[in-house]
Parts: C-alpha cells; sequence; structure tokens
C-alpha cells in the first residue's frame, strides 16, 4: 500500500537531493573534519559550506550556527547554559504548550531549587503576554517560547516575548524546530538569543541538529571534551548528517514560497473541505496565525486512536492528540491547556503535509475521512445520542 | 504504533454485534467520554430468562477497546447468566490473543460492563451513571471512596482489580485501571491499596495441603498458575499455558516473550518450585511445544 504521508510535524522524508549529497560521506569521503591532512580537509570544507547554508536560511552568521545531535539536545543546552552564565537567577519562564523537550526539563529544574513560570493560552492556542508581562522579573534567567506549536501549528509572538525578556536581563530561546523551512526566519532583524532547530523536520535525515547562538550572547557548552564547534559542542561532527542539513535548509530556503502558497492551499482545502463534510468537528487553534502545512481538526464523540488506525488503513498516515495514542491516559498537554473539551480532545487529529504532498493525495484523504468519522460515532454511545437527536 | 495481536485488528476492523437491542434484559453501561472510553452494553436472556441469546454493544474508545467489547458479546452469547459472570477480563485479553500492557484497562472496562448489566438485572443496588461530564464513579458497581479523581476510580474497584489480577506496582495498576494515569495526585493511595491486599494475604501463609484428592490437586494446580505464576510472567511479557496434568506431571507451554526463550528452561523450574511448594512435592513439570 502507498502512504499518504500527511504526519510531517512527526518527520519527513530525506529529500532525494539531500541523501545524494550526504552519500559520499559514509563510505568514501569518511574523513575527520578536524584531522590535518587533505582527507578530511575534504570533509571540513563540505561542513563549511553546509553552515554557511543553515545561517542562510536563518540569516544568521556561519559562526552562530552550532551543530547537536536533535532539537532535544538544542533546547537542553539553550536552558543549560543561560542558568550558568546566570548562576544567581533562579527562575524560568516558558509555556504549558511547550515541547517535552522544553517542557520536562524545566519541570525537571524545579526539582533543583528553580521557580518555573508556565504562560497559558487562550482557547484558540494564543500565548497570554499579559501574563508574560507580568511574570517577566530581573530574578529571570531565560524565557524559552516555541516558535510554532507542533500540535496546532499555532505560531507565537516570539519578537515581541524576546524584546520583553531582553528589557528585564533575561536571555530569550525559541524552539523553532517545526517553523523553520515552513515560514521565513530572519535573525539578523530579531532579538532572540538562541534558537533550535531538527533536521529531521525539514527534509534532512534524524540525529542531526542545531542551536543557533547569537554572537555576543553568553553561552555555556551542554557537552564538553574536544573542540568542535568553537569548543561549544564538543564530540567528533556528524558531517554527513550536516552536509544533508546544509543541502535540506538550501532547498527549504527556495521552497518558502510553495510552502506558503502551494502547501498551504492545499491544506486549506482539506480542511474546509472536512469541515464542511463532517458536523461537530472543530479546528483547535482556528483564528490564530498557523503554520501553512498544519491543520489539528477535533471530531466529537470519537476516539482518536481509532480514526487514525482506520485511516491507516487506506494508507494514510496522520496522528492524534488523543490518550490513547500517547501512551499517557490524558488527552494532549496542548490541547488541555487550550482549554478543549474533553468531548473534542479525545477525537483530535492532526495532519501535517510538506511540499511532496499532492492535490491527488489531499482528495483521497478529503474522501475517505468523513465516513470513517461517521462509522466510528455509529458505533459510540455518544454519537449515537447525537444522531438520533439529529434524527 | 502499538502491537495488537491480528485477533485485535480484526475484531477493531470488523466488530461483531454493534448496535443496541431496544428490548434487551440488561444494559451495562461503564466509563465516560471525558474520560476516553466508555461502553455499553446489551443483553438479551432466553425464555427462561437465564441463557443469554444475543448481545449488543455500544463503544467510545481506542481499537482495543472497541475490539474488548466486540470479544465480549461473542464470548457471551450462548452463557448462563453465572458462566457469563465468571468471565475474567484476562479471559477476554485471552480471547483476543493478549492486549498490550497498557491496554489491559480496556479488557476490564469489557468485564465491568457486563458484571453491571447482570448485576442491575438481579436488581441489585447500583448508583445511577451519571453525566459525561463529571467524574464521578465510572464503574458504578463498585461504589465507596473515589481514590483516582481524574478517572472516577474507587478503592472497592481497584481493590477488585488488584486482587483478581494479583497486581503489584503502580504502573500495573494504571495499566489495569487507568487509576493514577493522569495527575499521578492518587499514587501514594494507590500504592497503600497494593500493601494492603498483599498484606491480607500474609495473615493467612498458604500452605501446602497434607493430602489432595487428583481432582483437587488438579484444581490447585490451576489456581497457582493462574493467582502465583501468570502474571510473574506477564510482567515480563510472556505467559504459559496449561497443556495437561496426569498424575504429578504437569504439562504446560510457554506463550509470547517466554515462547523460544533461552531462560525458559529455568522459568519451567520456577514453575515447578512454586508447584511443590503450594501443591504437592513429587510434581514434575515439563515444557511442550504445542
Amino acid at each position: 500500500m502507498k502512504e499518504i504521508y500527511l504526519d510531517n510535524n512527526a518527520t519527513t522524508k530525506v529529500d532525494e537531493a539531500v541523501f545524494e549529497e550526504m552519500r559520499p560521506y559514509f563510505c568514501e569521503l569518511y574523513g575527520n573534519p578536524s584531522s590535518m591532512h587533505f582527507f578530511g580537509g575534504q570533509v571540513q570544507s563540505k561542513v563549511t559550506e553546509a553552515r554557511a547554508r543553515v545561517a542562510e536560511l536563518l540569516g544568521a552568521a556561519p559562526d552562530e550556527i552550532i551543530f547537536t545531535a536533535c532539537g532535544t539536545e538544542s533546547d537542553n543546552a539553550a536552558i543549560r547554559s543561560a542558568l550558568e552564565v546566570f548562576p544567581e537567577k533562579r527562575h524560568i519562564i516558558t509555556s504549558r504548550v511547550e515541547h517535552p523537550a522544553v517542557l520536562t526539563q524545566c519541570r525537571n529544574l524545579t526539582q533543583r531549587g528553580y521557580r518555573v513560570t508556565e504562560i497559558g493560552v487562550d482557547e484558540a492556542g494564543r500565548l497570554d503576554m499579559e501574563e508574560l508581562k507580568a511574570a517577566i522579573d530581573t530574578d529571570t534567567a531565560i524565557v524559552s517560547l516555541m516558535w510554532a506549536n507542533n500540535e496546532t501549528g499555532v505560531i507565537f509572538p516570539v519578537e515581541e516575548a524576546a524584546a520583553l525578556a531582553k528589557a528585564k536581563g533575561a536571555l530569550f530561546h525559541s524552539d523553532a524546530v517545526q517553523a523553520i523551512g515552513k515560514i521565513p526566519i530572519n535573525m539578523a532583524a530579531s532579538s532572540i538569543d538562541m534558537l533550535s532547530l531538527s533536521g529531521h523536520k525539514l527534509h534532512a535525515p534524524k540525529g542531526i541538529g542545531v542551536l543557533y547562538v547569537r554572537r555576543g550572547t553568553p553561552f555555556r557548552p551542554f557537552l564538553v571534551g574536544g573542540h568542535q564547534e568553537k569548543s561549544r559542542r564538543a564530540g567528533t561532527e556528524n558531517a554527513a548528517a550536516i552536509i544533508a542539513l546544509g543541502k535540506a535548509c538550501q532547498l527549504a530556503g527556495q521552497y518558502m514560497e510553495a510552502e506558503n502558497t502551494v502547501v498551504k492551499a492545499m491544506r486549506d482545502r482539506l480542511q474546509d473541505a472536512l469541515m464542511t463534510a463532517i458536523p461537530h468537528a472543530r479546528i483547535n487553534g482556528d483564528g490564530a496565525e498557523r503554520l501553512p502545512n498544519t491543520t489539528s481538526i477535533a471530531f466529537e464523540f470519537v476516539e482518536g486512536e481509532a480514526i487514525l488506525l482506520l485511516l491507516s488503513e487506506f494508507g494514510i498516515c496522520a496522528s492524534s492528540g488523543s490518550a490513547c495514542t500517547s501512551g499517557s491516559l490524558e488527552p494532549s498537554h496542548v490541547l488541555r491547556a487550550m482549554g478543549v473539551p474533553f468531548t473534542c480532545a479525545h477525537g483530535s487529529i492532526r495532519f501535517s503535509l510538506s511540499r511532496f504532498t499532492t492535490d491527488a493525495e489531499i482528495d483521497t484523504v478529503i474522501r475517505e475521512t468523513p465516513p470513517i468519522i461517521a462509522r466510528l460515532r455509529q458505533m459510540s454511545p455518544f454519537g449515537r445520542e447525537f444522531l438520533q437527536g439529529q434524527a | 504504533m502499538w502491537d495488537y495481536t491480528p485477533i485485535v485488528k480484526d475484531h477493531f476492523l470488523n466488530p461483531r454485534n454493534v448496535g443496541d437491542i431496544p428490548d434487551a434484559d440488561a444494559v451495562g453501561e461503564v466509563g465516560s467520554l471525558a474520560c476516553g472510553d466508555a461502553l455499553k452494553l446489551y443483553l438479551k436472556l432466553d425464555d427462561n430468562k437465564d441463557k443469554i441469546v444475543d448481545a449488543k454493544f455500544q463503544t467510545f474508545g481506542c481499537a482495543s477497546a472497541i475490539a474488548s467489547s466486540s470479544a465480549l458479546t461473542e464470548m457471551v452469547k450462548g452463557k448462563t447468566l453465572d458462566e457469563a459472570l465468571a468471565v475474567s477480563n484476562q479471559d477476554i485479553a485471552d480471547f483476543l490473543g493478549g492486549l498490550p500492557e497498557e491496554k489491559m484497562h480496556c479488557s476490564v472496562m469489557g468485564q465491568e460492563a457486563l458484571e453491571v448489566a447482570i448485576f442491575k438485572y438481579r436488581g441489585m443496588e447500583i448508583p445511577q451513571h451519571d453525566g459525561e461530564h463529571d467524574h464521578g464513579p465510572a464503574y458504578p458497581d463498585y461504589e465507596g471512596e473515589i481514590v483516582c479523581k481524574c478517572f472516577g476510580i474507587t478503592d472497592a474497584f481497584l481493590k477488585k482489580v488488584i486482587e483478581t489480577n494479583r497486581l503489584t506496582t503502580v504502573e500495573q495498576v494504571t495499566n489495569f485501571t487507568k487509576a493514577g494515569g493522569a495527575c499521578g495526585g492518587c499514587i501514594p493511595k494507590i500504592q497503600d491499596l497494593i500493601a494492603k491486599v498483599l498484606g491480607d494475604d500474609d495473615v493467612q501463609p498458604r500452605k501446602r495441603p497434607e493430602k489432595l484428592s487428583n481432582m483437587k490437586k488438579m484444581q490447585l494446580i490451576q489456581e497457582v498458575l493462574e493467582r502465583d505464576i501468570r502474571p510473574l510472567l506477564w510482567a515480563d511479557g510472556g505467559d504459559l499455558e496449561l497443556i495437561d496434568i496426569d498424575g504429578a506431571k504437569v504439562q504446560v507451554a510457554f506463550r509470547k516473550a517466554c515462547a523460544g526463550c533461552a531462560s525458559s528452561g529455568n522459568t519451567a523450574r520456577m514453575v515447578e518450585a512454586k508447584l511443590r511448594d503450594l501443591v504437592a512435592e513429587d510434581i514434575v513439570v515439563e515444557e511442550v511445544s504445542q
């Protein structure tokens, strides 16, 4: 069965051009970029090129790019660094809807005496700026807020938040893993200090990330050892993956316009068609500014895992904010923070598109989804009550 | 992705007996929309009002909740009410070829709906099922103090599940009942309950009986396997099945993670030691592949 892959916020296909770019760096050009000989040197020059390509996509300088192993490492490194830079400050600010890479680390830090404020969101997933303003004080070491939410695609006003943090002397970090490659970002015109990126969300392989650190922003390394990455991240460079990420960033720049026109149009068509065909559904984050590729739709009276497995029968790959898929027993913390009623939260499905998504695939999803929801509602005691009420 | 057995997948994709029975003799309803799963079970009895001639269900929940409901209806059809009451949540899981440990609460929900339906039919006092948004008891036939406020699970219900499934850890209790799986505030209380249930056991230490009839011996072997041995194997993702008892010779087949496990020989010795300890000194356990 051919897959219809609409789960690009989870991970993406490695672009074939990206794969070709990295292919020689396993069996042929396997040298260590730090070596003095020509064999390592030729890898070094490709790593330098990759760094420049990543920097260009971000509007950054190459020496502001630190390669890491993943988005989670970048997030951890940024927060740890800020706490070391300001040993006297004991306060961290984040949001209730962050990715676990940030949220879990912040919550663990409370056990080490840190005060953590989690800023709330409204019913559309928008950050409560008033709460943020009130929370930042001179004890705040770092404010870490995601650029765009992985579940709903809702975009936070990070520049505005960064300005608030800077005014009180705090560092500002943004987990931009979902935003990069989907919406334009220009660090040259920004006051954000640190930014996390993950390769596998933009058609590079898994196992490569970036932490952007602004020139002049004080930084303490998370991994110490060798002199790699100007001693800001020790460990032999994952050269092939770095080279792949460079290519992926170059392509992301080229496809940026298509992402915000072609992909967005397909996303809009999908969500409009499903909202029209299926009663008692709602878009999570409706009304807020959202990523062009993401839509999260809550179907009342049905449960997400059952929907996903039935979609999967047609090759359709999506994901859910429901409890049963996560191994946890509660609906996602994002949907709960938004106050999505339990009647909807259990039946929330996220479709996330990419530049590889086709109109024909969207047609299939539009055709197959409504009968699946109807079938499960027919089976559900609540759905039947609702259907009988309609009759 | 969950590792569902082909039987679970089949009962999810082609659920048997979906729907309602307008003139049902017994109806059992458990769970709620807020908790993420709910089941309404309808039973139709024969003219003698003893045997279940038809069973239907409506389920809101994940694939394993739907499959457990479907399995349950297939299992109880043709059974008398007393026979149906003997169906345990483990029986439902076994019928499906097993459920992921984290999904055992789906089989518990099925068994509970059945119990509620039959108890109600027999006129036993059962508090009304509350509205869908509150967190009243999820399992209305187990009144008591609500331990898990998130999922509306009472101490009486937890005790029953801990006892019948011989659960020993909070994680297992969460897998079987969902209690403790949300805010986690009730975990200390669950720990106390486990200690209490296990403690009750210790008050009357079990001893090997002096003399046993053949029939009694077979019963006791089965009981020890169910109560003391299988839960230990489940904890490691394994299982065993009793194949035959011939005098002192007990034949078992290992299943799931235990099947083909290099140390299944040790496991067989463990089973033998336990049976010698609790049933009869001369028991020999043989592993067969079946």
